[in-house]
């Protein structure tokens, strides 16, 4: 026990369990673990020094705590739009400040919203029960598994619906408000 | 090509894309054979990782044929099957060069802290993923491996992250001969985490989590003790008392940043996005390690602040140690042991979904539906 010098026996010693348990041990030398030590001399089969640089196609946003465009970056989703702009006010803030952050996730927040009224505009309009995949809820009988597994999941998930419409309520409500502040005033003889 | 793409907050379809080009000339370009959907995925799917752009496609665990090489290509042509670890990495950088390729300094102008990661949101370097017919892969010399003749190929998709990083966790633990280890999570991770911990001696392997088809799971697969959290008072005591007060000599967090179990913590991360994530298993590693012991942290958290309880972890003079796993460093030693029978890494595969029904398959693993434990995407199945 904890009080006294000895450490508490497990029920199966060393021999035991490398009878029992495959493998048991073929790792133990802990200095011939791949990972260790922590920090080698690694062969990786770059034949560079300093990789030859990428072109970017155009401004490519970057944290500031680079010194410059790293030599190779990805060219997916270039900044857009009002997300865009936001998104790049956030690249003038280090990583270190919570601004950097949290201005990305609220870039985040618009570009759901621009890309919704975007696809709305186009013909394709999105798809919630096709996008959430919910239907997968009723094949192979499926909903009946979330039940008898002692989740604790199922405790907040009326919460998480409450959350999850709430903002689409809002939406609802400020649109409500606003078509009736627009809409002419009735008068009643 | 067809791709899956992020339309927002539990949202995905999949939509025609231009197939990647090559982009540097150390490029190639990948066609998928067969990806996976990751449990880390879930925290991207749920909006929980900062600067991910809607149009942005998933996907870090994939296998595939290469389709195509840039000009300075040597290692790879056309043809060849690849595995690509999940981990972008330029092979020379300052961290490279030390082993820490989780850790490249060259490949993520986003963000310092982090490397490059295929088809994890801009913050981790602006690279579409695999769950998609072709993706691009950067530094085709250093990241991609031939898949070897006698490799199965769902053997090799789970080798380019789920197993490497488990198994890198067990070793972030330092497990000596006899060590108590506590695996928090029973997702694939944490089945790999705990299969592996026997590997490196365990004198006992406890897995906690809050759902008994995986920990009946857990108890199959890697021999684990398995504990429900939500059938016990309290964890940490638990832990205290099955251990006669002593505490485990190694936890392992193999949640990240949804974790369950304590509300607050929940909603205040996963669903309101006000901290990084989730650190509930967290707290419950370090409450429930021993004074002296070790925390490794595998699970994946966002750039944001979290509420560790990080006086109890420097009062108990804790080592915690942690990185995303630089998975070609793995790769020679679990080859031998996926050869050798040690490990059989597709065990844990509970599901194939063909690409156009990915929305579905994300609702899947997310929810936990149908006793889900790894699903992969197949790009080629319509």
């Amino acid at each position: 026990m904890a009080y006294t010098r000895e450490k508490p026996r497990n029920a199966r010693d060393s021999e035991e369990l490398r009878r029992t348990i495959p493998g048991w041990g073929v790792d133990l030398n802990a200095t011939d673990r791949p990972s260790y030590p922590k920090e080698i001399q690694a062969e990786t089969g770059a034949h560079w020094d300093f990789p030859e640089r990428q072109r970017p196609h155009g401004p490519r946003e970057k944290s500031t705590e680079h010194k410059f465009l790293t030599p190779v970056f990805g060219t997916a989703q270039p900044l857009r739009g009002v997300s865009g702009m936001i998104r790049r006010y956030a690249y003038t803030y280090s990583e270190g400040q919570t601004a950097h952050w949290l201005l990305l996730i609220a870039g985040d927040r618009v570009d759901v919203l621009e890309s919704r009224i975007e696809a709305l505009l186009s013909g394709r309009p999105d798809n919630p029960i096709a996008e959430t995949g919910v239907l997968r809820e009723f094949k192979g009988g499926a909903f009946r598994t979330r039940f008898g597994q002692h989740r604790a999941d199922l405790t907040h998930q009326p919460i998480d619906l409450v959350l999850w419409a709430a903002p689409y309520a809002a939406i609802a409500a400020g649109a409500y408000l606003l078509a009736k502040g627009l809409a002419p005033s009735r008068r009643t003889a | 090509m067809r791709a899956m793409v992020y339309r927002g907050p539990g949202r995905i379809r999949v939509e025609e894309k231009d197939i990647p080009q090559i982009e540097h000339p150390n490029d190639a370009i990948v066609r998928v054979t067969c990806a996976a959907i990751c449990g880390s995925d879930l925290h991207l799917y749920h909006g929980m990782m900062p600067d991910l752009r809607v149009g942005h496609t998933f996907g870090h665990e994939f296998v595939g044929t290469v389709h195509e090489v840039g000009s300075s290509v040597q290692s790879l042509s056309a043809g060849d099957r690849v595995l690509v670890p999940f981990n972008i990495f330029c092979g020379s950088c300052f961290f490279c060069a030390r082993g820490l390729y989780s850790n490249c300094h060259n490949v993520n102008p986003n963000a310092s802290a982090i490397g490059g990661i295929y088809g994890y949101s801009h913050t981790c370097g602006g690279y579409d993923g695999g769950q998609a017919e072709f993706v691009r892969v950067p530094f085709a010399d250093v990241g991609p491996s031939k898949i070897p003749e006698w490799m199965d190929e769902e053997d090799a998709v789970l080798l380019t992250d789920a197993l490497p990083t488990g198994y890198f966790g067990a070793q972030l633990g330092e497990i000596r001969e006899g060590d108590v280890v506590v695996v928090f999570g029973a997702g694939p991770v944490g089945l790999f985490a705990a299969k592996s911990a026997w590997l490196m001696g365990a004198g006992r392997v406890i897995v906690v989590d809050h759902i008994d088809y995986r920990l009946e799971f857990a108890r199959r697969f890697a021999h684990a003790e398995i504990i429900n959290f939500t059938q016990v008072d309290d964890i940490v005591q638990w832990v205290k008392e099955t251990t006669d007060f002593l505490g485990a000599d190694v936890c392992i967090e193999a949640v990240g940043a949804e974790a369950d179990g304590a509300l607050f913590q929940h909603i205040t991360s996963a669903k309101l996005k006000l901290q990084g994530g989730s650190p509930v298993a967290l707290n419950w590693c370090i409450d429930s390690a021993r004074k002296g012991g070790n925390v490794s942290v595998v699970g994946a958290f966002g750039p944001l602040f979290s509420a560790v309880k990080f006086g109890d972890a420097m009062n108990k003079g804790l080592t915690i140690r942690t990185n995303q796993c630089p998975v070609k460093r793995q790769w020679p030693r679990l080859f031998e042991h996926v050869k050798n029978g040690v490990l059989k890494p597709s065990d844990v595969v509970t599901h194939r979904i063909p690409l156009d029904e990915i929305a579905e398959g994300y609702h899947l693993m997310s929810n936990k539906l149908d006793g889900c434990i790894k699903p992969l995407v197949i790009p080629t199945a319509h």
